[in-house]
């Protein structure tokens, strides 16, 4: 960031008699004013393709009154969870009840940082990238704890127990399946992961088709991930049909809003790491968007990596309306006895393949050998 | 299922599961007590829907009954309409053109047919898949096109007339019928492909409160929740009444083909072939339906002998048991009327002990019980 608020010094000579520090923070303002205007806008186009596709695959409309075709749907909602009254009930842990929100909304949100946009197109690219990831999403676990318990409402408080312990539990899966990714790049960057899929191999740079392994662990995080952010089939903790709304259920207005849009949230970051780990992030095959002039290649990278996250979140929507959901103890054993063992025999099978063949994958190999 | 309270003691939890809950098919009220996840205990609380449908029996005149028997189950108003008129024509000896006795069961099986797509729907979205249950409501939405066609309404059809029926079929009737039985067939293997064969719902279902046939017949299931027990009884069968004789269908039972014999899934799945049973039905009947009139003669105030008769015919949700006693006036002496989802909630305690509260869900799903038949 400091290194970005220098060249802008130089580039803009009147700026030159502001501190650096000014500039710098007046940067960090800017870019996480973007990044939240952007994480909104999807929650927003979100909310409403969820329901268009619900719609299609439902064999119905979808929202179809506010605005052209519907378009306008989400703005309404909007206003309308911030116009509604915030109800807490009487016997709630008011202090708590009104932290919980921002516990999760913050914890959601904070991961938007380190996604690698585009080329150069990152908030703060970490040395520390996934890391990071896996750190503040964790903090979701305490604001629905907080919010199960501080509700007074036996249902919030299963819900809220489910939530914890689901959450706890797969994220170890999560982070085990996207180590690989990191063995391959030899960084937690998120930017030097997705540096390492590109190249001549086109489409197969990708982690997902380096070794068998990595294919693999694509699909390993991407079933623990749908668990870690309480995605159907794995939306126990808010299971409308047994827990009523669960850790959320006591919640309205502005505050409901917030869970809802952090649900969103992890949709997106879920989609946006299985794209940068495994799906090549923003490298456009066969081209390097870099040595494109002036923005054009920022640009060429943000569409390729959006239109990929896009369509993982498709893919996401599309079980979300398609399967039903798993019992807690048929959730629990899943993680443990399944994703768990195989995503540490599947980590070790990278481990060896990159030490065998000297870190080189399937494509990579093959294309040696036509020279 | 072996819970660890010994080495780890925990207070249990009481917990109101409905009146109002999603999953309660209505204002049943479960009261819960759980240790974490597991039921220890569920006590059903019935009595939130009762409307004295058996006492206003006993204040209006014979025909006046009819619309009451619509709100005895809305899902299945056909089915109890003819009940009623069923028993009054037992009760007062009536002969019934054969035409009306045809439409009576073309409308009950239709009736059948989408009461089970209800039960199919809900119970998916109990489990966490919303989506079949659209299915469900798009299909349903077609037989009650077909019913606003013979009786101008869509949910309380108030049909079903002491010695025929309101009405006959309109012109196209029969043909639209055997349109929608020529759509609906193919979907349930769809329904089949997309749910009911789903890894995650045959492992939410199968094994789960599982009532073996001797206990199911000791506390007096009826209906497709006995037959999920294995045991072949349908009046339609064993008790045949009205023309049912004449047509060909096989009563469904359960096979424990996903779990054991008895369990939510050979419930489900009793209900689903019902409806592919219930599609021959009909397919027989309105091919052969005779010429003719739809109504016998009967005075609109008219006096049954004295006596007393008891008549109960096949419903979606189990037996519907009719008694009635006359005295010889306009109205009947005394109406009882028992219902399959009533005497199902008996065994409900049972089976639940012991299940995740997920499960609780599950049996309540695949009993698919109906709140107004239980409070009546």
């Amino acid at each position: 960031m400091e290194a970005l608020a220098l060249s802008l010094v130089n580039a803009i000579p009147p700026l030159a008699g502001v501190p650096l520090w000014t500039v710098t923070l007046l940067l960090m303002v800017v870019v996480a004013a973007v990044i939240l205007v952007f994480a909104l806008t999807f929650e927003g186009v979100g909310s409403l393709v969820l329901r268009k596709v619900a719609g299609d695959i439902q064999a119905r409309i979808g929202p179809n009154r506010v605005g052209p075709n519907g378009m306008l749907q989400f703005l309404a909602d909007g206003v309308k969870l911030v116009l509604k009254e915030d109800i807490i009930p009487a016997n709630a842990d008011r202090l708590l009840f009104k932290l919980a929100p921002y516990f999760v909304f913050v914890g959601s949100f904070a991961a938007f940082v380190v996604v690698p946009f585009g080329v150069g197109l990152i908030a703060a690219d970490l040395n520390i990238g996934i890391y990071y990831v896996m750190a503040v999403t964790s903090l979701v676990v305490v604001g629905v704890l907080l919010a199960g318990w501080a509700s007074n409402n036996k249902w919030a408080l299963l819900g809220g127990m489910r939530a914890a312990s689901q959450i706890v539990s797969y994220e170890i899966p999560v982070g085990m399946a996207l180590i690989p990714a990191v063995l391959i790049a030899g960084s937690l960057s998120l930017q030097d992961i997705v540096r390492s899929q590109g190249g001549l191999l086109g489409i197969f740079g990708w982690n997902l088709f380096h070794n068998p392994f990595t294919f693999f662990s694509f699909f390993l995080y991407f079933t623990a991930a749908q668990a870690e952010t309480n995605q159907t089939p794995f939306d126990l903790p808010e299971a409308e049909s047994e827990l009523v709304s669960g850790y959320n259920v006591e919640y309205s207005g502005i505050r409901f809003g917030l869970f809802f849009l952090a649900e969103f949230g992890d949709m997106f970051i879920v989609a946006a790491l299985a794209t940068a780990c495994f799906l090549g992030g923003w490298n456009v095959p066969f081209f390097n968007a870099g040595t494109l002039p002036w923005i054009w290649g920022n640009l060429l990278s943000l569409g390729v990596f959006l239109a990929k996250a896009f369509a993982m979140v498709l893919i996401m929507m599309w079980v979300r309306w398609t399967l039903p959901r798993l019992r807690v103890d048929q959730l629990m054993r899943m993680a443990w006895k399944f994703l768990v063992p195989l995503t540490f025999v599947n980590l070790l099978g990278v481990s060896l393949w990159l030490l065998v063949f000297r870190g080189k994958g399937i494509p990579g190999m093959i294309a040696s050998l036509f020279g | 299922m072996t819970t660890r309270t010994d080495a780890l003691p925990t207070q249990e939890m009481t917990i109101n599961m409905g009146p109002q809950h999603p999953s309660t098919h209505g204002v049943l009220r479960v009261i819960l007590t759980t240790d974490g996840e597991v039921v220890t205990r569920a006590v059903p609380d019935v009595g939130y829907l009762h409307r004295a449908l058996e006492k206003i029996g006993e204040r209006v005149t014979y025909a006046q009954y009819m619309p009451f028997t619509d709100r005895l189950d809305y899902l299945a108003a056909m089915n109890c309409n003819c009940a009623w008129a069923w028993t009054v024509e037992k009760l007062a000896k009536i002969e019934v053109p054969e035409r009306a006795e045809y439409l009576r069961v073309i409308v009950c099986e239709l009736n059948r047919i989408s009461s089970h797509l209800i039960a199919f729907g809900s119970y998916t979205a109990d489990m966490g898949a919303f989506t079949p249950f659209l299915y469900a409501i798009r299909e349903r939405e077609q037989v009650n096109d077909l019913f606003e066609m013979l009786c101008g309404n869509r949910l309380t059809y108030n049909y079903a007339r002491v010695g025929g029926v309101s009405g006959d079929a309109p012109p196209g009737f029969l043909e639209k019928t055997r349109e929608f039985l020529d759509y609906f067939e193919p979907k349930l293997d769809e329904y089949n492909n997309l749910i009911s064969y789903n890894k995650i719902f045959v492992h939410r279902l199968a094994n789960v409160a599982v009532i073996p046939a001797e206990e199911a017949v000791a506390y007096g299931l009826t209906g497709p929740n006995l037959r999920g027990s294995g045991v072949p009884f349908d009046l339609r069968k064993d008790e045949p009444y009205s023309v049912y004789p004449k047509f060909d269908f096989k009563v469904c039972v359960g096979t424990g083909e996903r779990g054991t014999l008895g369990d939510c899934f050979d419930r489900y799945m009793v209900r689903i072939n019902e409806m592919r049973e219930s599609v021959k039905i009909v397919r027989q009947a309105v091919a052969r339906i005779p010429d003719g009139p739809v109504r016998a003669k009967v005075p609109r105030l008219f006096k049954p002998p004295v006596g007393e008769t008891y008549f109960r015919s096949e419903c979606p949700r189990g037996e519907t048991g009719i008694y009635l006693i006359s005295d010889g006036s306009v109205n009947p002496f005394r109406l009882k009327i028992r219902t399959g989802s009533f005497v199902t909630m008996n065994i409900f305690e049972k089976v639940t002990r012991g299940l995740m509260i997920a499960d609780v869900v599950a049996v309540i799903g695949s009993f698919d019980i109906i709140l107004p038949e239980i409070d009546r």
